[in-house]
């Protein structure tokens, strides 16, 4: 079944055509790489998907609904979470208030149960601690609760952001370059982590520019270049594809 | 010594005052960088629809026992949910549609909205000082020489017992780890299903209430009020948020009772009329050895 569905999707800025009718499907349960040079328009592709663009044609469609232009909150709230390419934590909370933030959508008390502490205000945000606190576990950050985002090692805050996107118990988890800057011990645990979170039942959608670890993890690729899409496949596919070779190595002369 | 102990407790009262306006300065600047100027002006309309209550209530001399609890409890919730909904209604006018414009822009829209409040209260009230009627009996306390009004002991309980509620509220619930992270980091709020537009509409009720409660307060201490009366008042608030650290809850508090002290102190030891210099002196030279405030640089407790 077809979670996520993006047809003939397009993005322009001005001039320039970042996104360009732009045909994708994600089947649920998968885990699904987008990969291309620089440039190639991939974080603009989340950033769609997010809504944090709103795409200048096509539409997008979520578990059977039309997301097409609806606002960032409400897209996050019916179940697409994200990561950044550049680690964006809240950085002056704690790791677990960066989780319990990401839980902001699924928890319900209002102004006058937050002012007053009702029981039931109490009784939730017990709950949410406790989810909080296993999930903080679940990314191998149990260790640091406490600790303020910022002070965390760079692998460290990659994985509580994970946490924190899983944290609204997503459908469709987005990574941007969630390898970015990691150690091959730390790429390794990432690996892991990832195949952790299909387990769970949760569809992972990356970008990430190392390549190894695409054809390692990914069950489809999505390759762009200049805004389109020039293949799809599975890796072995996606490899030898001259197009892809060509993007990324250049045509010869 | 008793006249310094006489001011201390003068000063922490005034103090009271300044802290709870302080704070709404200081939760907006914190959540979008806005030194929302009208601020002084809704604690006037504090004071004003303070009366106005009050009048509805009928109550225009002391009330005493169960009757007087309940005259507090209109008066002052009536005073912050008003208050509050005018704060909303301010942000959604004259800033929300400026959040992504160059700052100096809903600065001025700012300082617009603040003219706006004055002439409507010059129109409703008029321009002579209004009389606040005094309604909690005053029984003196003597410890020594030095006399405690009961106002002033509520003053100083009302401030920190909403200053303790709002700080619960900040840090120990949903709605405020909203708001932290919406000061963060809007767009990554968004992701987090938080919706910044009502969040940031709730730091507005919420500091627009305390400014509410603070316009209670100031009538039923000074027993009387202008429409002009929060430009002052706004400008000393502002002075003990940047004092403590604007953006930092527990900064606009101790500014707060800094600077009610410090005038306190001037006008005792000094002269009435100094009481601005020196404030202001105290202000100058605390930003030239710590730009960020007292308490600025824990810059976690930024709502």
């Amino acid at each position: 079944m077809a979670l996520l569905t993006m047809e003939g999707v397009t993005q322009r800025f001005g001039g320039l055509t970042a996104v360009d009718a732009l045909d994708f499907t994600i089947e649920a349960g998968s885990i699904v790489a987008m990969i291309g040079p620089n440039g190639a328009g991939k974080s603009t592709a989340f950033n769609l998907i997010t809504g944090i663009y709103t795409p200048s044609a096509g539409r997008i469609a979520f578990a059977g609904t039309d997301i097409t232009g609806w606002a960032t909150s409400r897209i996050a709230a019916l179940g697409i979470a994200r990561t950044f390419q550049n680690i964006r934590l809240f950085g002056f909370m704690s790791a677990i208030d960066n989780v319990l933030t990401g839980e902001h959508a699924r928890l319900h008390a209002n102004l006058v149960d937050s002012l007053l502490h009702t029981p039931r205000q109490r009784a939730e945000e017990g709950a949410a601690r406790e989810r909080a606190l296993a999930m903080l576990a679940f990314v191998g950050l149990e260790d640091a609760v406490e600790s303020y985002a910022r002070n965390l090692a760079y692998g460290v805050q990659r994985r509580l952001e994970i946490g924190r996107a899983l944290a609204s118990e997503p459908k469709l988890l987005l990574l941007d370059e969630p390898a970015a800057g990691m150690n091959p011990s730390e790429k390794r645990d990432l690996v892991a982590l990832i195949r952790k979170i299909r387990d769970r039942g949760i569809t992972v959608f990356l970008i990430e520019h190392d390549m190894a670890l695409v054809m390692e993890i990914s069950e489809r690729i999505t390759v762009l270049d200049h805004g389109e899409k020039i293949a799809e496949g599975d890796p072995a596919q996606v490899r030898s594809d001259p197009k892809v070779i060509e993007a990324y190595l250049g045509s010869p002369a | 010594m008793d006249v310094f102990f006489q001011q201390l407790i003068n000063g922490l009262s005034l103090g009271g005052i300044y802290a709870l306006i302080a704070l709404g300065y200081t939760m907006v600047y914190g959540i979008i960088e806005l030194i929302n100027f009208a601020h002084g002006d809704v604690y006037t309309l504090g004071t004003f629809f303070s009366l106005a209550i009050l009048t509805l209530l009928g109550v225009d001399s002391v009330v005493h026992g169960p009757a007087l609890i309940g005259v507090l409890a209109v008066t002052i919730l009536g005073a912050m949910i008003l208050c509050g909904l005018t704060g909303v209604i301010i942000e959604r006018l004259a800033y929300r549609r400026l959040r992504n414009a160059p700052k100096l822009a809903p600065l001025i829209t700012a300082i617009g909205m603040s003219f706006i409040l004055e002439n409507l209260m010059l129109y409703w009230r008029g321009p002579s000082p209004v009389p606040f009627p005094q309604v909690i009996p005053n029984p003196q306390f003597a410890l020594g020489a030095v006399t405690i009004q009961a106002k002033q002991i509520i003053v100083v309980l009302l401030a920190v017992v909403l200053m303790v509620v709002l700080q619960t509220f900040v840090y120990n619930t949903r709605l405020g780890k909203a708001m932290r992270a919406t000061a963060q980091d809007k767009d990554a709020a968004q992701l987090m299903g938080i919706d910044i537009n009502t969040t940031i509409a709730l730091t507005f009720l919420i500091g627009s209430a305390l400014a509410g409660a603070a316009g209670f307060v100031s009538g039923m201490y000074y027993g009387s009020t202008w429409f002009f009366n929060g430009f002052g008042a706004g400008l000393k608030a502002f002075t003990a948020a940047v004092l403590g650290g604007i953006g930092n809850l527990a900064g606009a508090m101790l500014g707060g009772f800094l600077i009610g002290l410090i005038e306190a102190m001037t006008t005792q030891f000094i002269s009435d009329q100094w009481s601005n210099v020196v404030v202001f002196s105290v202000l100058v030279l605390v930003l030239i050895f710590r730009p960020s405030g007292l308490l600025g640089e824990s810059l976690p407790n930024k709502v």
